[in-house]
């Protein structure tokens, strides 16, 4: 069983793990529409690509499918790109043309892949515009997040306790 | 004792506060009367709420007011938990999928 790190500093956030596959393999599961769509989405929610060019300046368009049907689109545009080592860009809400909703800021992420004799570890940075533009992500989705939380941990906390 | 968030909502009482505060800021007796127990015990868990952080009570007048600090909750529980979370799963699925293909691969060799 691997370990997920997390770390965060300000608006920016790391997460680091380590798949017991080849780098080839791993980079494929993260820049093909196809294989995305199997594991991009938590579970229950399915990912759904509309459209995707991995190239720089191209762009991701998908949504999120929850299991009652309710869609959540999400615009990707791809910055730079070096197979199989590295890809950077930014990710925005939209709606299902792809027309970015402003109100929302935009996150900038840096994705990094190491190879490990045979498994691959891959870090991801995203940052936030600022401060300020947390502190509205947070704000606006307090109300239902906050719901969701206490469901969540009422299962982390006895973990938490031992 | 360092109090933070995860004592805040260690309570069911506690948490209970904390989603009331959510819609709206509240007065310590008016937050009372919801619940079944002694003015002095949800007291009690107001103070310890505030010393936890995740909410500031406001005097006017004679009332006491319980705002939730939306953001210091946010901090850990709304915006860090979720965000694991999601790897999380993410991850979970991403082993199960490049087993899926490793397996697929090692059969094409044969």
């Amino acid at each position: 069983m691997t370990e997920t790190k997390f770390e965060t500093n300000g608006s920016q956030l790391t997460v680091t793990r380590t798949f017991n596959s080849p780098i080839d393999l791993v980079w494929r599961t993260w820049t093909e529409a196809e294989l995305l769509d199997q594991w991009w989405a938590p579970s229950p929610w399915k990912s759904k690509t509309k459209e995707m060019s991995f190239k720089p300046n191209g762009k991701r368009l998908y949504a999120m499918v929850g299991p009652e049907g309710q869609e959540h689109w999400a615009l990707t545009t791809y910055h730079s790109i070096e197979k199989p080592n590295m890809f950077s860009g930014s990710d925005a809400f939209c709606d299902n043309n792809g027309k970015v909703n402003e109100e929302f800021p935009i996150a900038q992420f840096k994705n990094e892949f190491n190879d490990k004799s045979g498994s691959t570890t891959v870090t991801i940075v995203s940052q936030y515009a600022s401060e300020e533009h947390l502190k509205q992500v947070i704000d606006m989705g307090m109300k239902e997040g906050l719901k969701m939380t206490f469901e969540k941990l009422d299962e982390l906390l006895p973990a938490i306790n031992a | 004792m360092r109090r933070d968030i995860f004592n805040a909502i260690a309570d069911p009482t506690r948490r209970s506060i904390l989603m009331s505060l959510s819609t709206e800021a509240q007065n310590v007796n008016a937050l009372a009367d919801k619940y079944d127990m002694t003015r002095q015990a949800v007291s009690l868990h107001v103070k310890y709420l505030q010393e936890c952080g995740v909410i500031s009570i406001k005097k006017e007048g004679r009332e006491r007011y319980c705002k939730l600090e939306a953001q210091k909750l946010s901090e850990v529980a709304n915006w860090l938990e979720p965000f694991r979370k999601i790897w999380e799963s993410r991850f979970n699925q991403l082993d199960s999928l490049l087993t899926k293909l490793q397996d697929k691969k090692e059969n094409q060799n044969d």
